[in-house]
C-alpha cells in the first residue's frame, strides 16, 4: 500500500548536494511531493526535507539510495517516528464585499495572518500540516484563489532524539 | 615543497601508486600534459578515442584490482569518455577519471569545449568533484581514490579548471595520509546475528543453491567462496560477472545461470529450498520474471551495498557487509558446528541436479561444414590452456565466451556485463596487457562490435600489446539477429552488417598481422599460429556461422524453468 512519507536529510552544504537528490528522484522514477533544503546552524551541512509517497518497499529503496550518496550524513524517515510538521503558505484571494468578512473569519479560525490588505484581495500566511493547508484552501474554494505560494513541509521528531552528523 | 596544480595531480597519482594513466590530450588539460612531460614514475598510454582511454582503464581496473585512472580534456574529451564511465559504474569498477574544465572564471558562459561534466555524469559515477580550489586539490584526489576503491567501488570523476593547473600557481604540497569523510562510511563487517541465522538457515536446507557474483571477484573472495562451497558440498552458479571466482573446472559447478545460463544451473535455482546469493545483485538478465523466481526458496543475500537488498527480489536474510570476511565468519561458524544439511536429502538434490546436466545443453552441432562460434571459443580455450585473460565485446559472441571458456581462475574473464557497450573488448584488453606484459590477453569480438573501438588498434601498436583479437564474423549484430528471428518473425530489421571492411588489410595497415579462417578444419591450426606470435597482435577473421544461435535463452517475461533448448541437441 502507498504511505506519505517525511524524510529528514542533513547532507553536506556543498554546490551540486540538492542536484544529486533531485537527480536520483527522477532517475529512478521516484516520486517527490515536495523537497525543501537549506543550511543549518552548522553552516557545512543543509537540512532537506523531502515528502514522497510510496509502497514500503520503494520507500526502503528511496532511503537507502539516498544513504548511498556520498553527500549525504544522515537521514530518518520521520513517519516512522513522532513528529511535527509544518509548512508554510502564502494565498493571495479575492477579498470583496460580504467576503472580506468571512475570510477575516475563516482566517481567524485557521490561526492565519493577514500580511496585505487591498480593495479587492488579501494576502494570507498560513503555517501548519499539509492537512490544514489543504483544508483551509477547501474552505476558501477554488473561485476565490488568486494566488497560492506553499514552502512545502520541514518536519523534526517529538523528544530529545535529533538528526545529527 | 611548492608545486603547480598539474604537479601536485602527478605527485598524488605517484602518492596512490598509479603506474599508468589512459589519456588524450586537448586545451583544458595542456598544462597537465606538461607535468606529465617532465617525469617518468606515471607511464601515459596515449589512446585514439576518449572511451577508448576509458575502457582501457577500466580493463586494468577489472584484471589488477587496482583503480584505473583516466585523463581526459574538457567538452568532447569528457562527453567520450561518458560510455566508459558508465560502463565502469554499473559494474562496479574503481576509476578515477581526471577532466579539464575550462578555466574557472568562463564556467557557465559557454566557453568553448565547455560542458557540465559534473552533471552530465552525476548519474553514472559514485561521486564527482568540482575543484574550487588549488589548496584542496591533493585532499579531493585523495578522497576520489577512496571513494572509488573502497565499499562498492566504482567510478569518480575529479573536474578540475584549467587556470587551477597552471604553471605559474604553485601552493604548498602535502598528500593527506588518511581520508576524514564523515558522509562516507562503507560497511566492513557483517551483523554476527545476521550472519548466525543465515548460516543455522544454509544448513538446514535441503535443496540448497549458491548464487555468486561480480561481488565475490571485486571483493577479491574467490578463495573464500571455493572453502564455503567445498565444506558445504552444495551446488553453485554464477553469474556473467561472476565467472571465475569459482573454478569452472569444479564438479560442484553448474555454469552460468540467466538469460544464457545452462539448463541444470537455471533448474536449480527454479527448485532450490534455500538460496544463497553471495556478492550478486538479483540483475533481471539473471532472474528473468521475478514473480516466477526461485519460489520455493528462502534467500540469504550478502552483499557490501544495502541498496542492492531487497532491490528487485525480496530476500529473508539480509547480510551487509564485505564479502570476504563475511564469508570467512560463516566458514568459521560452520567448522563450529556439527550440525550439516542431511546428506539424503543433499545426494537426491545432486542426483536430481546430475539428471538436469545430462540434458547437454551447451551441445552444438560439430559436424557443421561452416565454422561453428562455439567450437572457435573451445579452441581458444585449448590454445591458451584455459589459463588467458579473456576481454568481450557484447552479444552472442560475448554469451559464447562466457559458456565455452571455463574460466578457473578470476579477474581472467572481463566485460560489460551491466551497461553491455559494444566497443569494450579491444581497450578494455590493451589495459589488461600492460598490467600483465607476460600474460596471454584474447579479445573474443564480433565484426560489429570491434568497429565501435576499431581505432585503438593504432594504440595497440604504439604500446606493442600482443593481443590476439578473435573475430566472429556472422556478418550480422548476431544477438540483434537471434532476437529478430525469435520474436520478430525472421524480420532482419538492419541487423545485417553490409559493407564489411576486409579485416585482413585494416589489421596490416595497422601495423598488425591479420589472419581469415573460413574452414572449421583450419581453426586449431590457425589457433595455434596465431598464439605462436608472442609478440605481435594477431586479428583473426573467422567466418563463421550466420544463423547460429545462443542457447539456452530465457525469454523476456518467462522465469529460469522455461528455457528455449536448442533444437540441434540431438545432431551433437
Amino acid at each position: 500500500m502507498k504511505r506519505r512519507h517525511v524524510i529528514a536529510v542533513l547532507m553536506e552544504n556543498e554546490s551540486g548536494a540538492l542536484s544529486r537528490v533531485a537527480g536520483l528522484f527522477s532517475a529512478r522514477g521516484y516520486n517527490i511531493e515536495s523537497l525543501t533544503v537549506a543550511a543549518t546552524h552548522d553552516p557545512t551541512l543543509s537540512r532537506m526535507t523531502i515528502v514522497t509517497i510510496g509502497t514500503e518497499r520503494v520507500v526502503e529503496q528511496i532511503i537507502k539510495q539516498l544513504n548511498k550518496l556520498v553527500d549525504v550524513v544522515r537521514l530518518t524517515d520521520l513517519t516512522e517516528v513522532q513528529f511535527i510538521e509544518r509548512e508554510i503558505m502564502l494565498v493571495k484571494v479575492r477579498a470583496v464585499e460580504q467576503g472580506r468578512e468571512e475570510l477575516k473569519r475563516l482566517n481567524d479560525i485557521f490561526r492565519g495572518r493577514i500580511l496585505d490588505v487591498t480593495d479587492s484581495s488579501y494576502v494570507i500566511e498560513l503555517t501548519g500540516d499539509d492537512h490544514k493547508l489543504n483544508a483551509f484552501l477547501d474552505s476558501v474554494g477554488r473561485d476565490n484563489i488568486i494566488e497560492v505560494v506553499r514552502s512545502g513541509a520541514t518536519g523534526v521528531a517529538r523528544g530529545d532524539k535529533s538528526l545529527k552528523p | 615543497m611548492e608545486l603547480s596544480g598539474g604537479e601536485v595531480l602527478i605527485q598524488a597519482l605517484k602518492e596512490e601508486g598509479v603506474e599508468f594513466i589512459f589519456g588524450y590530450p586537448g586545451g583544458a588539460v595542456l598544462h597537465i600534459y606538461d607535468a606529465l612531460y617532465e617525469q617518468n614514475s606515471v607511464k601515459h598510454i596515449l589512446v585514439r578515442h576518449e572511451q577508448g582511454a576509458t575502457h582501457a582503464a577500466d580493463g586494468y581496473a577489472r584484471a589488477t584490482g587496482k583503480p584505473g585512472v583516466v585523463l581526459v580534456t574538457s567538452g568532447p574529451g569528457a562527453t567520450n569518455a561518458v560510455t566508459g564511465i558508465a560502463t565502469a559504474f554499473m559494474d562496479s569498477i574503481p576509476m578515477v577519471v581526471i577532466s579539464g574544465q575550462v578555466t574557472s572564471k568562463f564556467i557557465g558562459s559557454d566557453a568553448f569545449q565547455e560542458v557540465d561534466c559534473i552533471g552530465i555524469t552525476r548519474p553514472c559515477v559514485k561521486h564527482n568533484f568540482l575543484v574550487d580550489s588549488l589548496e584542496n586539490f591533493a585532499e579531493t584526489i585523495k578522497k576520489a581514490f577512496h571513494v572509488a576503491t573502497t565499499g562498492r567501488p566504482g567510478p569518480v570523476v575529479v573536474d578540475i579548471p584549467k587556470d587551477f593547473t597552471a604553471p605559474g600557481v604553485k601552493v604548498p604540497f602535502e598528500y593527506p595520509k588518511t581520508v576524514n569523510m564523515r558522509s562516507y562510511s562503507p560497511a566492513e563487517q557483517g551483523h554476527p546475528g545476521q550472519i548466525r541465522k543465515a548460516v543455522d538457515l544454509i544448513l538446514s536446507a535441503k535443496r540448497p543453491m549458491i548464487y555468486s557474483g561480480g561481488g565475490v571477484v571485486l571483493g577479491d573472495a574467490a578463495a573464500q567462496l571455493t572453502e564455503f562451497t567445498e565444506l558445504l558440498g552444495y551446488p553453485i552458479t554464477q553469474t556473467l560477472m561472476g565467472l571465475g571466482a569459482f573454478p569452472a573446472s569444479n564438479k560442484q559447478n553448474l555454469g552460468m545461470l540467466g538469460m544464457h545460463g545452462t539448463y541444470e544451473a537455471n533448474m536449480a535455482m527454479h527448485d532450490c529450498d534455500v538460496l544463497i546469493a553471495i556478492g550478486a545483485r538479483f540483475d533481471d538478465r539473471v532472474t528473468g520474471e521475478t514473480s516466477s523466481f526461485c519460489p520455493d526458496a528462502k534467500i540469504v543475500h550478502v552483499d557490501v551495498d544495502p541498496a542492492s537488498i531487497s532491490k528487485t527480489v525480496t530476500v529473508d536474510v539480509p547480510i551487509v557487509g564485505n564479502v570476504s570476511s563475511v564469508l570467512e565468519a560463516m566458514i568459521a561458524l560452520i567448522k563450529d558446528t556439527k550440525k550439516r544439511a542431511d546428506p539424503a536429502d543433499l545426494a537426491e538434490w545432486w542426483s536430481i541436479i546430475k539428471n538436469w546436466s545430462s540434458s547437454d545443453c551447451l551441445a552444438y552441432d560439430k559436424t557443421s561444414k561452416l565454422i561453428k562460434p562455439q567450437a572457435v571459443v573451445e579452441s581458444l580455450w585449448r590454445a591458451t590452456k584455459g589459463d588467458a585473460y579473456v576481454t568481450s565485446d557484447v552479444g552472442q559472441h560475448q554469451m559464447f565466451a562466457a559458456q565455452f571458456y571455463g574460466f578457473d581462475k578470476p579477474r581472467r574473464w572481463i566485460n560489460s556485463g551491466g551497461l553491455g557497450t559494444m566497443g569494450f573488448g579491444l581497450p578494455a584488453a590493451i589495459g589488461v596487457q600492460l598490467a600483465f606484459p607476460d600474460e596471454t590477453v584474447a579479445c573474443i569480438t564480433g565484426e560489429a562490435s570491434i568497429q565501435m573501438c576499431i581505432q585503438e588498434l593504432s594504440t595497440c601498436l604504439q604500446y606493442g600489446t600482443p593481443i590476439k583479437v578473435i573475430n566472429l564474423n556472422n556478418r550480422y549484430m548476431g544477438m540483434v539477429r537471434q532476437w529478430q528471428e525469435f520474436s520478430y518473425e525472421k524480420r532482419y530489421s538492419h541487423s545485417y552488417m553490409d559493407a564489411l571492411p576486409d579485416f585482413v588489410k585494416l589489421t596490416e595497415s595497422y601495423g598488425h598481422v591479420g589472419m581469415r579462417i573460413e574452414n572449421p578444419e583450419d581453426v586449431d591450426a590457425a589457433m595455434e599460429e596465431a598464439f605462436a606470435m608472442k609478440d605481435r597482435l594477431v586479428f583473426m577473421d573467422f567466418q563463421t556461422d550466420q544463423g547460429e544461435n545462443v542457447y539456452p535463452m530465457i525469454e523476456a517475461g518467462k522465469g529460469h524453468h522455461e528455457m528455449r533448448l536448442n533444437p540441434a541437441r540431438e545432431l551433437a
